[in-house]
């Protein structure tokens, strides 16, 4: 295994110094962790797809002409951005959960119909897509209408003056918005450790329960944030590059 | 009752359209035959824009009917879409696609719009930039293109619908001097191949030249109409003389 030097060193780091790096030399610490590392970046992918899609089809929804579709995306987004995103996991998981339709497991068991991941799928994709949709509106109305009026005037019906016209200009103009509420929506994720979905902090929380290195794991739970936010952020800046528009600005 | 040729292929009879309050549209009528090239002149605020926007149904009509073709363009079951493939605009700001090079500013529209061949009006396009003097820009991005190089794309892409009717609104009003005479020279060009041009202009000297009909309107309503000379000769209305007297 070309791994052991780094597990003998944390051993003998641990003899030396008295800091217990359980979770790299201790191969039940060392899956536990690595299996929460997954599960953040599962959870947090899986709600940045979702949450975009949502700002999509939000803001195309506040576009509508009945006052109604209007009505309800505007209530969506008061809902969820008025109230404390944990507030929110509970109402899904506890309440809203509690009244969906159980099924019997293969043990005979009644399982509910949703596991506590995807009801933090659910609970933070919603609450991220409302902020998604007041940015992605910001960009849509910084798409000047001329612009829109003239892919009208080449016969572009609506869908069609969103999908290859204002959408692309209104992404250019929220991507550093954008940015800023994915990097928060990364962070959130942290809120699923309430209702125990085994991501990074819970699994974190295990180790130091057991392990009692409360001081080491924490360090290294915000180093392990620090490189995942630093990824979304540099791949978004990439992107950002990647879609300047020629001959416009720097 | 079909549309042939020697019918007008533009009609407007008495169109009113107001913004609020404010009438802009007070009663306006007038017709354009097939190939003729029409030039809408008159005072800002005066409407002229607008009637361009009516007819292409990108503002609605308070009363009155333009057709097209014979095509009643404010009829709620009109196909939008088939009247913009026969009405092709040209905008004072250009408005091209920033984001999509000239060459796919021409190509957008048949390609998703149309559902046409890419091959094919990836050839049309080459050609049609070529035509409004534009070879080698093909790969150059609005940003990077002068005024007067961005409203030749804005051209080639309206004349990527292959429409029957154009309509300039004020196309030279946002360029320099120089670049002026590049566009006008492009609208001449396809005026005398034969497309039906209806021009608003502040350019008097291209008006008189290039015009079969004048058309002038102030607050809402064409005062006075002719062929260029009789029009810039002897007018007739004391608004169009005192308009003419300003900027000639």
């Amino acid at each position: 295994m070309e791994w052991s030097w780094a597990f003998d060193w944390a051993r003998e780091f641990y003899r030396e110094t008295g800091i217990n790096l359980t979770f790299v030399y201790d191969s039940f610490d060392r899956d536990r962790l690595a299996r929460g590392f997954m599960n953040t970046v599962y959870l947090s992918l899986i709600c940045l797809v979702l949450s975009v899609l949502i700002g999509i089809a939000g803001a195309w929804l506040q576009g509508s002409k009945l006052v109604w579709t209007r009505r309800i995306v505007q209530g969506y987004i008061q809902f969820f951005r008025n109230t404390p995103p944990l507030v929110q996991l509970y109402f899904f998981f506890f309440a809203v959960g509690s009244l969906m339709p159980t099924y019997e497991n293969r043990f005979g068991m009644q399982e509910p119909m949703l596991d506590n991941f995807t009801w933090a799928v659910i609970s933070l994709s919603f609450f991220a897509g409302a902020f998604n949709v007041e940015i992605f509106r910001s960009g849509i109305e910084a798409v000047p209408t001329s612009t829109v009026e003239a892919a009208e005037s080449l016969g572009y019906n609506r869908l069609q003056t969103y999908r290859y016209i204002v959408l692309p200009l209104a992404f250019r103009v929220c991507l550093p918005a954008l940015n800023n509420n994915l990097v928060n929506l990364v962070k959130t994720t942290t809120l699923a450790y309430a209702i125990a979905v085994p991501e990074m902090l819970y699994m974190a929380n295990q180790i130091w329960s057991d392990s009692v290195n409360v001081p080491e794991t924490m360090t290294f739970l915000l180093f392990a944030y620090v490189f995942l936010v630093g990824l979304l952020v540099w791949a978004m800046h990439s992107w950002e590059r990647a879609m300047r528009l020629p001959g416009y600005g720097r | 009752m079909a549309w042939t040729p020697d019918q007008p292929i533009v009609s407007c009879k008495e169109v009113h359209k107001a913004f609020g309050a404010v009438e802009v549209l007070k009663g306006v009528s007038l017709d354009v035959a097939k190939g003729e090239t029409i030039c809408v002149i008159g005072p800002s605020g005066s409407g002229k824009s607008t009637l361009l926007r009516c007819i292409n149904a990108l503002v609605p009509i308070n009363s009155g009917s333009i057709t097209v073709e014979g095509q009643e363009v404010h009829d709620p079951k009109l196909d939008k879409l088939a009247l913009r493939r026969k009405v092709g605009m040209v905008f004072q700001q250009y408005n091209l696609f920033p984001h999509k090079s000239a060459l796919q500013n021409v190509m957008m529209a048949p390609v998703t719009v149309l559902k046409q061949d890419k091959a094919e009006v990836e050839q049309r396009a080459y050609r049609l930039l070529k035509k409004v003097r534009l070879e080698g820009k093909e790969q150059a991005y609005p940003g990077e293109l002068s005024g007067g190089q961005q409203q030749r794309v804005a051209i080639a892409r309206a004349l990527a619908m292959n429409p029957d009717v154009m309509l300039f609104d004020e196309v030279t009003a946002a360029l320099d001097p120089e670049t002026v005479k590049e566009v006008l020279l492009t609208i001449r060009e396809l005026a005398e191949e034969g497309m039906t041009c209806l021009l608003v202009t502040h350019e008097m000297g291209f008006a008189r030249e290039i015009a079969d009909m004048i058309y002038f309107t102030d607050r809402g309503v064409i005062v006075e109409s002719g062929p260029p000379k009789d029009f810039f000769a002897s007018a007739k209305d004391p608004r169009t003389k005192e308009f003419l007297s300003q900027i000639l």
